[in-house]
Formats: structure tokens, C-alpha cells, sequence
């Protein structure tokens, strides 16, 4: 008898819920899209337009408030030579720190996607990952000791009887200073190292995804490795390329930790920008410089377009 | 005589397994040569040694007379149609078919009006402008053809070129490659696990088993005299029978191949005419295939498969038939 019977679906509340989603897929989708959309769409882009607004507000010198009126006063501030300064410095450093985190990451990015299998993949991504681990402050601060008069490369440099090259490093006009910690160079350093694990990872996807047999026919058809990787390698690996200029390139121009630990005194962007809203009050100048690297990276987003980086996407 | 190709005792070993084990071959010039094996045969790391994407651990290969070991693939002069057309995708077809010559620094209008010519041959002109992406397999396929030949070779390599396309496609682009091979003259090496494809479009047919060349021959050589039983089982279906068996019905006492068509079904006590060997038993299955009906006959402890045309005798089964052939159809192999 037992194994006759047919047990009776008993019909909970959860039971009828579910029924009724599978039969309106679309009230289902909606559901499940309602959350994240109300996050990005209030949360993130309203917050961003609430910044927008600001940017067309202005200070009143005199009594230090805000006055809520459209203006493009602020803007105009941002073209006063001490704020274009600014802009120009953090832009050029962006431009260089991603440069070379592009040209550091390529090979590691390259090995790994075509060489590194089973262990050394494994020691690859670990070695890539790690960094991103440990506290963000921490290492910046690690480098300013590592950086530092008293610090290990001076230390080594003296070892290596290369101390004249370090000072002559140090002498050089504008990216010199008193040390490594104190200088352009210093801070150039810390964002290649604290980025580039953004530049190796994308780069890396895009190579993995480069048939070996698209190699193998461009030496069939007669190229050199060099000139297989100017006219394949390259190309297709560039929307990898760009996607991690993007994150190099947009973390550098809004960081401000990195040029306040290590660095001459000279502002970026976002020491500009927390200077502004804290001691000073003048949120409609900081939300007017916090456009400024949208608007570089919407313009640079444009160029990488029109010049067919994602063409192969 | 002069060789396009010639391997002596080339090995090409990955890790303990021996894809390629001492092979020795000569492919004429000018001729089309299939290598046929089963996956894992060794066929196409032999194209692959040719092409110069491996290199041999033992042995010779000379192309054309120039010893070609060492010799990277872009310093060769043979091109490769590959598995999966292995297309650029960030170059139009154009860009595609013309990147051998714009490697070699052609100018640009002459690289353009060479690849245009390229593609007319292969039957698409006027798709110099479109990306792989928005064409079909067997356009693919062409675009693969035409970038190869556009840098003249003197071998063209095709590694299964024809594996994706459907059967339709895969008889038509049959035809269209013996035919361009015949008007260019150019030596093609063709690998494939296809058996018919071999046999109808090359003019010799090497057949690779476990990393060795089992057999070389033109494909009426290899279908009708196959020398061992692998060859008799894989090219083509065969009754091997045993050398008990063949010597009771007509043969010799060694292990014997008998292809299925050769075999009729007749009823019992039919007369066997002169110099034809016969052997009765009972008919256990029948399949029908279209063109032709395939029986399988019990025959004391042996099966034996017969193929008659459509509309050929009417047996059922479970009947008591005489299968007959002719003694010639029984060849001899060397090995088991």
C-alpha cells in the first residue's frame, strides 16, 4: 500500500509565491532588479547629481556661505592659473603612473595568459591579489618608510657606492626633492605599485582569450614575433589595456592618500578637493574639481572609442 | 625524383607519449596528399612539423630540398589552412587575406588588388569589406583558403579544413579544392579523420596509427589491398576474416580482408559461378541504408557483412541465404 500512495503537495504561502512568479516572469524580473536599480539610481547617481548641483553654486567670500544660485562662477575659478596647476599636475601624473603600469604589467599580464599553468598560475594570481589584501594605508605608509633619508634605498644605494646616483635622481628639477619620500618620483612609485595589480588583471583576460592558433597563423604567414605582436598580440589585447587604463588612470586622478603620505606639498586633485570641503567650507570649488576627472575620463573613453579599441568586443 | 616534403625517421615526442614515432614519407610535388588517421594519430602534428609549429626530437625533414629543421614557420615558404580558420578578428577579410603580403612590405594597393584576386578565386569578391565575424563557416573557410594561397606557397597545408561544415558544404567545397589544386598545381597536404573525404580527393593516402604511417598508397590501393586489419577496419567498413575461415572458403590460411560490397546474398544451393568462393548461414540483421542494404550474416561461428544495392533481394530475417564473392575481393594482410 505504502508504495502507492502520492503524497499531497501541501500548499504553503512561500509554495503560492512561487507559483505565482514562475507564471509572470516579468513581474519577476522587476523584483529581482528593483533593489540594485534603486541603489545605482538614488543612491549613487542621485548623490552624484546632488554633487553636480553643487558644482554650480558659489561661496560668498565675505561671510564664507553658499549662495544657492545657478552660476558658472566656479567654474571660472577652475581656470585661475593655481587650480589649473592642479588639474595639469594630477592629469600628467595619471598619464604616467598608467603608462607605466601598462608597460610593467604587460609582460607579467602576457606570461601568465600564455605560459603560467597549474602551480604557477595558482602563484600568479596570488602574487596579483595579495597586495590588495593588506590595508591600503599601510602600504602607502610602508613606502614612505622604504622611501625615506633614513630608508632602505638610501641604505642600499650607499651599500652599492651609488649614493651620487640617488642624489643626482634627487637633484633633478620638479620631480627631485629632498628624498624619494618628499618627491614626485616618490609619489609616481607608490600609485604604480598600489594600481598595477588593476592593470595586470584586465590585461591578462583579454590575452587569455587570444587563440594560440591566431600566433601560430601570423608566423605562418610570414611575421616575425615582433611583428606578430605589433599587428595581433597588441590589438587584441588592447580593450585589456584600456579597461586598465580606466582604473589606473581614474583611481590616480581621485586619490589623495598616496600624494599626502608621500610627496612634496604641491596639491592633486584630491587633496584639492578634501581641503576644500573640510577646513575651507568651499563645496561648490570641491564639487566643481570632482567633475573635472569625470569629464577627463568621459573625454578619454571617447578618444579609446574612436580609435577602435573595443572594436574586437 | 623530387620531393615536396620528405620526413626520414622523424619523431616528435611530448612527454612520454611519441605522437609521431620514426615516420619516413616522400609527398611528391604537386600532388594532393591526405594523411588519415583517428585523433591522436599523429596526422596532424606531422602537418604541424611541416608547417614549423613543432620541431622534430628525431630524424629529417627536408621541404623542397632544404633541410628545414630549425627553421622557424614565418621562414618558410608553406602556408597553413587551419582547424578553425584561425581568422583575425580585428581585421576585415580584406585585411585578413592581404596580412601575408603586407608583412612582406607590399604596397598597399598592390597587396589590396592581389587579395581582392585571392578572394574572386575562392568566390567572394566584393567581401574585402566585411569582419569574419559577419560571415558564415564555409565563407570562412574560403577567407582562410585565399589568405593562404595569396602568399603562393609551394605546399598549402589544410588541417581538417572541412571538419565544421555541414555535409552539403563539405561535398561542394570537396569539388572546389580538388579543382583549385588542379588549375594551381600547387603540392596540398590535407589532414583528415574523414576516410571518404581522403579517398575521393587525393591523389595518395597516408594512414597514421599510433604516432606511425601504416600504410601509403593511391586510396583505390588502400581501399581494395589494405595491408593490415587496422587499415582494412578503418578505411572504409571490412569483414576480417579469420585464417581458419579464409582458407575453408576460397582463401589463404592468413587474415583476410573482404569488403562488403563484394558480397552477395543469394538463396540457398544458388550455383557459385567459376573462380567465386561461397558460404551459407543465416541472415540476423538488416539495415536499411537508402542507396544500399546492409545484411549481417551468421556463418558457423563468424559474421560476415554483406551490401547489396536498393532493390536487391527481398530477404527477411531469420532466412537461410548463400553469400558468394568473388575470389579476388579476398585480400591478404600481413598482421592481425
Amino acid at each position: 500500500m505504502s508504495q502507492a500512495t502520492t503524497v499531497e503537495r501541501e500548499e504553503g504561502f512561500l509554495d503560492r509565491v512561487s507559483d505565482f512568479l514562475l507564471a509572470r516572469p516579468k513581474v519577476f524580473t522587476v523584483l529581482l532588479l528593483l533593489p540594485p536599480l534603486l541603489w545605482i539610481g538614488v543612491v549613487y547617481v542621485g548623490s552624484l547629481f546632488a554633487l553636480l548641483l553643487q558644482s554650480f553654486y558659489s561661496l560668498d567670500d565675505y561671510s564664507g556661505l553658499i549662495v544657492h544660485q545657478f552660476t558658472l562662477a566656479t567654474y571660472a575659478q577652475l581656470l585661475e592659473t593655481a587650480n589649473l596647476q592642479i588639474i595639469f599636475r594630477t592629469v600628467a601624473m595619471s598619464a604616467l603612473v598608467t603608462l607605466a603600469c601598462a608597460v610593467i604589467a604587460f609582460p607579467i599580464a602576457y606570461y601568465a595568459a600564455r605560459y603560467a599553468r597549474g602551480w604557477t598560475k595558482a602563484l600568479f594570481y596570488l602574487a596579483v591579489m595579495m597586495p590588495l589584501w593588506s590595508s591600503y594605508l599601510v602600504k602607502v605608509y610602508a613606502w614612505k618608510l622604504i622611501l625615506a633619508k633614513e630608508g632602505i634605498i638610501t641604505w642600499i644605494a650607499k651599500g652599492l657606492h651609488l649614493s651620487w646616483l640617488l642624489d643626482r635622481i634627487l637633484a633633478l628639477p620638479t620631480i627631485g626633492g629632498p628624498s624619494l619620500s618628499f618627491s614626485y618620483i616618490g609619489t609616481f612609485l607608490v600609485f604604480v605599485y598600489i594600481w598595477i595589480p588593476y592593470m595586470i588583471l584586465p590585461i591578462q583576460a583579454a590575452l587569455e582569450r587570444v587563440p594560440s592558433n591566431y600566433i601560430e597563423a601570423s608566423a605562418d604567414l610570414g611575421a616575425e614575433p615582433r611583428q606578430t605582436f605589433w599587428t595581433v598580440i597588441f590589438p587584441l589585447a588592447l580593450p585589456g589595456i584600456i579597461a586598465g587604463s580606466i582604473f589606473t588612470f581614474s583611481l590616480t586622478l581621485g586619490d589623495y592618500i598616496v600624494p599626502t603620505i608621500v610627496g612634496n606639498s604641491r596639491l592633486m586633485i584630491g587633496q584639492a578637493v578634501y581641503t576644500l570641503q573640510g577646513t575651507a567650507g568651499n563645496v561648490p570649488l570641491a564639487a566643481a574639481f570632482t567633475v573635472v576627472p569625470m569629464v577627463i575620463m568621459g573625454f578619454y573613453l571617447w578618444m579609446a572609442k574612436r580609435m577602435g579599441a573595443f572594436d574586437v568586443l | 625524383m623530387s620531393s615536396a616534403v620528405s620526413f626520414r625517421n622523424v619523431s616528435r615526442r611530448f612527454g612520454s607519449v611519441r605522437a609521431v614515432d620514426g615516420v619516413t614519407l616522400d609527398i611528391k610535388e604537386g600532388e594532393f596528399f591526405a594523411m588519415l588517421g583517428p585523433s591522436g594519430s599523429g596526422k596532424t602534428t606531422c602537418l604541424r612539423l611541416i608547417a614549423g609549429f613543432e620541431q622534430p626530437d628525431e630524424g629529417h625533414i627536408e621541404i623542397f630540398g632544404e633541410t628545414a629543421e630549425g627553421v622557424p614557420p614565418y621562414k618558410r615558404n608553406v602556408n597553413t589552412v587551419f582547424q578553425d580558420y584561425a581568422l583575425f578578428p580585428h581585421m576585415t577579410v580584406g585585411e585578413n587575406v592581404a596580412y601575408g603580403l603586407r608583412i612582406k612590405g607590399v604596397a598597399r594597393a598592390d597587396r589590396e588588388a592581389k587579395a581582392r584576386e585571392a578572394l574572386a578565386m575562392v568566390k567572394l569578391a566584393k567581401y574585402e569589406g566585411r569582419r569574419p565575424s559577419q560571415l558564415s563557416g564555409g565563407q570562412r573557410q574560403r577567407v582562410a583558403l585565399a589568405r593562404a594561397l595569396v602568399n603562393g606557397p609551394k605546399v598549402l597545408l589544410l588541417d581538417e579544413p572541412l571538419g565544421a561544415l555541414d555535409l552539403k558544404l563539405r561535398e561542394q567545397m570537396q569539388e572546389e579544392l580538388k579543382a583549385l589544386q588542379k588549375t594551381l598545381g600547387i603540392t596540398f597536404v590535407f589532414v583528415t579523420h574523414d576516410q571518404g573525404e581522403a579517398l575521393s580527393m587525393a591523389d595518395r593516402v597516408a594512414i597514421f596509427n599510433d604516432g606511425k604511417i601504416v600504410q601509403v598508397g593511391v586510396p583505390t590501393d588502400v581501399y581494395e589491398r589494405p595491408q593490415s586489419r587496422f587499415v582494412a577496419d578503418f578505411v572504409g567498413s571490412s569483414n576480417v576474416l579469420s585464417p581458419s575461415f579464409a582458407s575453408h572458403h576460397g582463401g589463404a590460411a592468413k587474415w583476410t580482408s573482404l569488403r562488403p560490397e563484394k558480397v552477395g546474398v543469394y538463396a540457398p544451393s544458388t550455383a557459385a559461378p567459376a573462380q567465386n568462393a561461397h558460404a551459407d548461414g543465416e541472415i540476423k540483421m538488416i539495415s536499411y541504408q537508402g542507396s544500399v542494404t546492409r545484411f549481417s550474416v551468421a556463418i558457423e561461428n563468424a559474421r560476415i557483412t554483406a551490401e547489396v544495392p536498393a532493390g536487391g533481394p527481398g530477404f527477411e530475417q531469420g532466412d537461410k541465404v548463400r553469400l558468394i564473392w568473388p575470389r579476388t575481393a579476398m585480400v591478404t594482410m600481413e598482421d592481425a
